[in-house]
């Protein structure tokens, strides 16, 4: 009798489909050792191994986001990132990668100190709060509702929004160094007033020495 | 028969080995007898087998029925056949029942050749690593250079791990299902008890009794009571017996009140019905011997300095016999050797038996990594 699992298609992702994933690429290294925190469905590893070769796991806690990571075919460690770490040793990465999750930790200095422990570079991505549609819906006295941000007020999981500024002042008072930054909208590169005009933040950054 | 995805009919195989064993006791088996079954068909490459390792009760008969009494099926059915998790369609998959069992392997009721009488007590201990060469064995008499995967849940879950640091290039991916790295005093303990309720036994007579025809019912019964309570949860239990009474009322007395009582009387006779006591005192120690980091300082991650496989580690949320602390110890040393490793925490009521029972979560996600694993 033949399997009754549908077959699963080889994933492909263009960069003009997954703008925020070519943007980590860019950064990563071929063949370098990435942990991807809140991993999601693994696609972000899939794309990194395919494009990049690289080696790595993923850290997530949903199950049936972990069924889809071992559908791909990706490493992934069931686990609350929340809770710490300590499967991973200190510097045993060369990126960990928390995408689009900063803003829905609860934990977040607890976590962003722990990726500077287990890897030399740190690369995050998240909504810019300070997005001028968010700014906007603000100002006519509603929570913004917007593409990066297309939760509701009452059931969103973005309990810690920020914008650039608030990141960059963050990385600052909690010893982590700023190496490179990429805005963007949708996706093209955004350099005019990026905390207004971008929509997605992306961040590299190391343990200040 | 209702299970429409089964292998059906399947019959077990034996043979012979030869050459003398030593074991890691120091003791040596001229030669012994290995009971096994297979399912499916190894592929021209001979690179579709799986092993499937027991646990401490279980044997060769792994899927697939014995005749047309649904009863006849094997232990982990639910998860080997055409189609399931274990897909006998892509895989070929062995079960082997361990030296030292009592289902068709040379095991301590075998006739020892040196005597002409049953080994009984003088049968060796074996562990893990021991279990692991006669497996190796075994796959070279079948024309298997390297397994596709090793499978097993618990004990089977140990030599799954074993068979990666000892033949590193004779096993691609290891299922390493609801076990540990090492016993934990407390589960050592309760190995203890179950030992000594069969050692106390009047009528074990030193592991000798098959000669006085009788067997030691009484202490293996009691061993068994012991360990299914260890192999539930609290609340398993408590949701599938509650303090229901048998009948009805209170009874003020010591017969079986409860149900309960009632359940793991009948789980012991029926077990000691149908299990060696001299096997059951060899499988626990087994169990509490395995320690591969032991001679590695109590380094685990440098016990797996030489492996190369793949892992599935997968646990069980109330298993506190093998809790899922103990499997992520497994995957910490595993990452600290930077080895493809993915781990699942199973949310399951069960227990440690939980790595038997059907689970729709559970049986996926051994699928899907199966489903990787190219052949």
């Amino acid at each position: 009798m033949p399997s009754q699992q549908p077959v699963i298609e080889p994933r492909s992702f263009s960069l003009e489909a997954r703008p925020d994933f070519a943007a980590i690429a860019a950064w990563v290294k071929p063949g370098a050792k990435v942990l991807d925190l809140g991993c999601g469905d693994g696609s972000l590893l899939y794309f990194l191994r395919n494009s990049r070769d690289i080696r790595g796991y993923g850290v997530e806690i949903d199950d049936s986001n972990v069924l889809a990571c071992f559908n791909n075919g990706v490493n992934v460690i069931q686990s609350d990132l929340e809770s710490g770490l300590q499967s991973f040793e200190s510097d045993s990465f060369d990126y960990v990668v928390l995408s689009q999750t900063l803003q829905a930790v609860k934990h977040t200095e607890g976590i962003v100190k722990e990726m500077l422990r287990v890897s030399k570079e740190a690369i995050v991505s998240f909504p810019n709060f300070g997005y001028w549609k968010n700014r906007f819906q603000v100002m006519l006295g509603h929570m913004p509702v917007s593409e990066t941000l297309p939760y509701q007020w009452f059931d969103t999981p973005n309990i810690h929004n920020c914008t650039l500024g608030d990141f960059e002042q963050f990385c600052c008072q909690h010893g982590a160094r700023i190496l490179e930054r990429r805005i963007m909208s949708r996706s093209r590169q955004v350099t005019f007033l990026p905390n207004l005009f971008g929509m997605l933040a992306f961040y590299r950054f190391e343990r200040q020495k | 028969m209702q299970d429409s995805n089964s292998i059906g009919i399947v019959s077990p195989q034996s043979t012979h080995f030869d050459a003398p064993l030593h074991l890691k006791s120091g003791a040596v088996i001229d030669s012994y007898e290995l009971v096994y079954e297979t399912y499916g068909e190894l592929n021209a490459a001979r690179s579709n087998a799986v092993l499937i390792c027991h646990a401490l009760s279980g044997n060769h008969h792994v899927a697939g029925f014995y005749d047309e009494n649904p009863k006849s099926g094997g232990w982990w059915n639910n998860m080997i056949g055409a189609g399931k998790s274990i897909d006998t369609e892509k895989f070929f998959v062995i079960g082997v029942n361990n030296l030292g069992g009592c289902h068709g392997s040379t095991g301590p009721a075998s006739i020892n050749p040196r005597t002409g009488k049953s080994y009984g007590p003088d049968f060796p201990v074996v562990t893990v690593e021991d279990w692991v060469k006669t497996q190796a064995r075994l796959a070279d008499h079948l024309g298997i250079d390297q397994f596709a995967a090793i499978a097993g849940g618990s004990l089977g879950g140990m030599q799954a791990m074993q068979w990666t640091l000892d033949f590193p290039e004779r096993v691609r991916h290891a299922l390493v299902i609801a076990a540990a790295a090492k016993l934990t005093a407390q589960n050592i303990a309760f190995n203890d008890v179950a030992r000594q309720a069969i050692i106390t036994d009047p009528d074990y007579h030193g592991g000798d009794y098959y000669t006085h025809a009788v067997v030691p019912r009484r202490g293996l019964r009691l061993a068994r009571m012991l360990g299914h309570i260890t192999y539930l949860s609290d609340d398993a239990m408590a949701a599938k017996f509650g303090r229901e009474l048998r009948n009805g009322a209170l009874a003020f007395g010591f017969d079986v009140e409860f149900e309960i009582e009632s359940y793991l009387r009948y789980q012991g006779d029926k077990f000691a019905d149908q299990f060696d006591a001299n096997t059951y005192l060899l499988m626990t120690k087994a169990l509490d011997y395995f320690d591969p980091a032991h001679q590695h300082n109590n380094d685990l991650s440098a016990a797996f300095r030489a492996a190369t496989a793949s892992y599935l580690v997968l646990s069980f949320t109330t298993d506190w016999r093998f809790s899922p602390e103990r499997s992520r110890a497994i995957v910490k040393a595993l990452l600290d050797n930077e080895l493809n490793v993915s781990y699942a925490e199973i949310t399951s009521s069960h227990g440690h038996d939980s790595f038997l029972m059907e689970d729709r979560h559970y049986h996926k996600l051994v699928r899907a990594y199966m489903d990787n694993i190219v052949t």
